[in-house]
C-alpha cells in the first residue's frame, strides 16, 4: 500500500460513529467503484457494503485482495462513511467528489463541510 | 513545424505496438499492477482520482490545425467531449480507458504525436516562448533548439532513470514568456560580446515545496556547445542528486546544497574531460532541423485598417480583445492573437473538441495554419493579419472563444486540483470559476491592468502559484481546506517567489481576499505602477492591515 492510501486508512479508522466502505479503481477503465454485499463492485456508494467492526472490514479485505487478483479493480483502500437519512455520504471533501464521479460540485461548493 | 521522417515514425509505431502488448499482457494478468505501473506511466497514463489520465505531448507547444482537430476527435470518441492544456503546454485527458489506450497512441501516431516521457524520472517535453518565430522582440527562434533538445533527450540511455524529473525551457526573446527561471535548466537565447547568438544558461529553478529561482551558471555558452553542457549538466546532478528523499531528489536541491559555484566547478570539470567524445550536433544536422521552422511567407498586409478601427470605436469588448490578446508581431501588418480558454465560469485551460475544431479551423483560414499553447492555459494563432481581426473574433465570440482578458485578473492559472488529482490536497477549479465571476466586469479587470493571479491545489505547484503577482494555494488543514495567499511573486525576468501574507482563508472567503488585496492595490498604487511594483515599493504591511486589521 502506498503511503497515501496508508494515511488514508489511518484517517478511516480514527473516525468515530460512522462506518467504512472498501473504494477502488476498475482496472480496465480507472472508474471509481465500490465493494457490494454480493462481493462484485458498484459505481455507486449507496449500494456500497459498510462495516461497523474491524473483523466485518477484514473480511472486505480479503474480497478485495481477491479481486485485485482477479484483475478487477487496483488501488484498494478503505474510507469513512457517515450514514445519514438521505444515504450514505463520505466524509472527506476527496471521496465526496470520486463518489459523485464528476467535477467541481460547482452548485454547492460553499456547502460541503470544509 | 518539425514533420516526423522515417526513424521517428517507426520509433513511434513501435512504441505503441509495445504498449499495446503491456496492456494486453496486464489485462491478461502476465503484468501486475506493480509491473505495469512504470510501463504507463512512462507512456503519459496516470491513474488519478476519478479515472485514468493521458498527458500529451505537445512539443514546445507547437501545434498543427491536423493535431488539434486530432485531439478533438479523441476527446470525442475516447473520453467526455474535452481536454485540459497544462502548464506544461502540454494536454491533458482525463477519463480515458486502459483498454482504449493503445489505439489512442496509434490515434496520435497518425499526426505525429505521443506520450513518450510525459510522466517518470526523465528529461520531460522542453516548453518555449508560445510567440516563437513570432513575436516582435525576438533575437532568435527557440523552436529549433527545442527540437535539437527533443530528439536528444527522447530515450537518452544516460538520462532515462534520473533522480527526479527535469524540465528545460527556452525562451529566444528580449521577454521570458516561458518562465525560464523557474525550470530545472533555462535557457535564454542572447547576444554575445562579438554580436553572435548563444544562451544564457540557469539552473536550479523550479516550484513545489521548495521553491527557488534559477541560479546562472553560464552567462554565454556558444551554441553549437549547447548538446555537451547540458550532457555535463545532467551527468553531474545523475551522480550527486539524491534519490534516496524524493523531496529532495529535484536538481534545485543539489544546486542549493552544493551552491552554484561548486556546482558550476563540477559541470565545467566534466565539460572539460568529456566534450570532444561528447555529442555536439554537426552543422549540417543543425540546418536539417532548422529548415523546418522557417517562418511562414507572410504576404504583404496592411498596417492599419478601417474595419478594425471602426470596430475597436464602436465596440468596447472587440476593443478590450484588440488590446489584451492580440500581440506584436515581427513583420508589420501581423499579430499574434490570444485565444483565451478563461471565460468566466470555465475551467481554466479546458476545451472542448468542438473549440479544438474551431480554433483548427480559424488557424487555416485565418492563422497561417500555426497553433500554440502557452504555459498560462491560453491557445495562440501567431500569425493573423491585422485586417483579419474583425471577422476571426467574431468568429471565436461565436465559439465562446474571445474572452478579452489575457494577462489580466481573469486570465488565472489553475491546476486540476482536487477534483482531477490524485495528489492534490483542495480543490482549485472552484475557486478559480469563483474569483472569475467576482471579477467578470471587463471594466473592472482594465482597471486593475496586467495581473498574475496563479492557483494550486497542493504544495507540488503544478498552478505555478510561488511565481503569481497573487498566489493561492490549497491545503488540507486537520480535514479542512484552507488557502493560503502568497503575494509578491513574478515568472518573468524579475522572477521572484511569493511571500506568504498570513493566515489561510477558508473556500468561501477566497474572493473576499482577493478583492481586498486588489483594492489596497489600486488605492495605494502610484500613476503607471503595476501591483508588482506597489508591492515592492510597500512591502507586505498595507496588504496585510487590509486583510487581517479587524481580526
Amino acid at each position: 500500500m502506498d503511503k497515501r492510501n496508508a494515511k488514508r486508512l489511518a484517517d478511516a479508522n480514527k473516525a468515530g460513529d460512522t462506518v467504512q466502505a472498501l473504494t477502488a479503481n476498475r482496472l480496465s477503465d480507472g472508474i471509481v467503484v465500490y465493494l457490494d454485499g454480493q462481493g462484485g463492485w458498484t459505481e455507486d456508494m449507496a449500494k456500497a457494503r459498510f462495516a461497523e467492526d474491524d473483523e466485518t472490514l477484514q473480511q472486505m479485505q480479503g474480497i478485495a485482495d481477491k479481486a485485485v487478483a482477479d484483475r478487477l479493480v487496483v488501488e484498494v483502500y478503505p474510507i469513512g462513511v457517515m450514514i445519514e437519512d438521505e444515504g450514505p455520504v463520505a466524509l472527506s471533501v476527496r471521496e465526496r467528489i470520486r463518489a459523485a464521479h464528476k467535477t467541481t460540485l460547482t452548485k454547492d461548493w460553499y456547502d460541503v463541510p470544509l | 513545424m518539425y514533420r516526423y521522417d522515417e526513424f521517428d515514425n517507426t520509433f513511434v509505431r513501435e512504441r505503441v505496438a509495445e504498449f499495446r502488448d503491456q496492456a494486453e499482457r496486464r489485462l491478461s494478468g502476465q503484468l501486475s499492477e506493480a509491473e505495469f505501473k512504470p510501463l504507463r506511466l512512462r507512456n503519459g497514463l496516470y491513474l488519478q482520482l476519478h479515472a485514468y489520465m493521458l498527458r500529451i505531448a505537445i512539443p514546445y507547444g507547437e501545434l498543427s490545425p491536423r493535431q488539434l482537430r486530432q485531439l478533438a476527435m479523441i476527446g470525442r470518441k475516447y473520453d467526455r467531449g474535452y481536454g485540459h492544456f497544462t502548464t506544461r503546454q502540454n494536454l491533458q485527458f482525463n477519463w480515458v480507458r486502459l483498454v482504449d489506450m493503445p489505439d489512442i497512441l496509434d490515434a496520435l501516431a497518425d499526426v505525429e504525436m505521443h506520450c513518450i516521457q510525459t510522466s517518470g524520472n526523465c528529461i520531460r517535453n522542453t516548453t518555449a516562448d508560445p510567440y516563437a518565430g513570432a513575436a516582435f522582440d525576438e533575437i532568435e527562434d527557440p523552436r529549433v533548439w527545442c527540437e535539437v533538445i527533443r530528439q536528444w533527450s527522447t530515450l537518452h540511455p544516460e538520462f532515462n532513470w534520473l533522480p527526479r524529473k527535469f524540465k528545460i525551457a527556452i525562451s529566444g526573446a528580449a521577454e521570458d514568456r516561458a518562465a525560464t527561471e523557474f525550470h530545472d535548466i533555462g535557457l535564454r537565447i542572447v547576444k554575445g560580446p562579438d554580436g553572435k547568438t548563444g544562451f544564457r544558461v540557469l539552473v536550479g529553478g523550479g516550484m513545489g515545496r521548495s521553491p527557488f529561482v534559477g541560479k546562472e551558471i553560464r552567462p554565454f555558452l556558444e551554441k553549437q556547445h549547447l548538446l555537451s553542457y547540458l550532457d555535463s549538466m545532467l551527468r553531474v546532478y545523475n551522480r550527486y542528486g539524491r534519490r534516496d528523499n524524493i523531496y529532495k531528489a529535484r536538481i534545485k536541491i543539489l544546486v542549493h546544497e552544493l551552491g552554484i559555484d561548486k556546482y558550476r566547478e563540477e559541470v565545467e570539470a566534466d565539460w572539460e574531460a568529456n566534450r570532444k567524445e561528447s555529442i555536439d550536433l554537426p552543422q549540417a544536422e543543425y540546418d536539417r532541423i532548422a529548415a523546418y521552422f522557417e517562418p511562414p511567407a507572410l504576404a504583404p498586409r496592411p498596417v492599419r485598417d478601417e474595419g478594425v478601427d471602426a470596430r475597436r470605436e464602436t465596440d468596447p469588448a472587440f476593443a478590450g480583445w484588440l488590446r489584451n490578446n492580440a500581440k506584436p508581431h515581427k513583420v508589420p501588418g501581423y499579430t499574434s492573437v490570444v485565444v483565451s480558454l478563461k471565460e468566466p465560469g470555465r475551467t481554466p485551460g479546458d476545451a472542448s473538441s468542438e473549440a479544438m475544431e474551431l480554433v483548427a479551423d480559424l488557424a487555416e483560414q485565418y492563422g497561417n495554419g500555426a497553433i500554440r499553447v502557452n504555459y498560462t492555459q491560453n491557445l495562440i494563432l501567431p500569425h493573423v493579419a491585422w485586417s483579419d481581426l474583425p471577422a476571426l473574433y467574431d468568429a471565436l465570440a461565436a465559439g465562446g472563444l474571445a474572452t478579452g482578458n489575457n494577462e489580466l485578473l481573469g486570465d488565472l492559472i489553475c491546476c486540476p486540483g482536487l477534483d482531477y488529482c490524485n495528489l492534490a490536497n483542495a480543490r482549485s477549479i472552484p475557486i478559480a470559476k469563483e474569483i472569475a465571476k467576482r471579477f467578470e466586469d471587463p471594466e473592472r479587470q482594465a482597471e486593475i491592468g496586467q495581473i498574475r493571479l496563479n492557483m494550486s491545489g497542493c504544495i507540488n505547484a503544478c498552478g505555478h502559484h510561488h511565481s503569481g503577482n497573487i498566489g493561492i494555494l490549497g491545503v488540507d488543514k486537520k480535514g479542512t481546506e484552507l488557502y493560503q495567499i502568497t503575494l509578491g511573486g513574478s515568472p518573468k525576468d524579475d522572477a521572484s517567489i511569493g511571500s506568504i501574507i498570513g493566515p489561510g482563508f477558508r473556500a468561501e472567503a477566497v474572493p473576499d481576499a482577493i478583492d481586498t488585496i486588489v483594492s489596497t492595490y489600486i488605492a495605494h498604487r502610484d500613476e503607471g505602477e503595476t501591483f508588482l511594483d506597489t508591492w515592492r515599493r510597500l512591502g507586505a504591511e498595507p496588504f496585510k492591515e487590509a486583510l487581517y486589521g479587524a481580526r
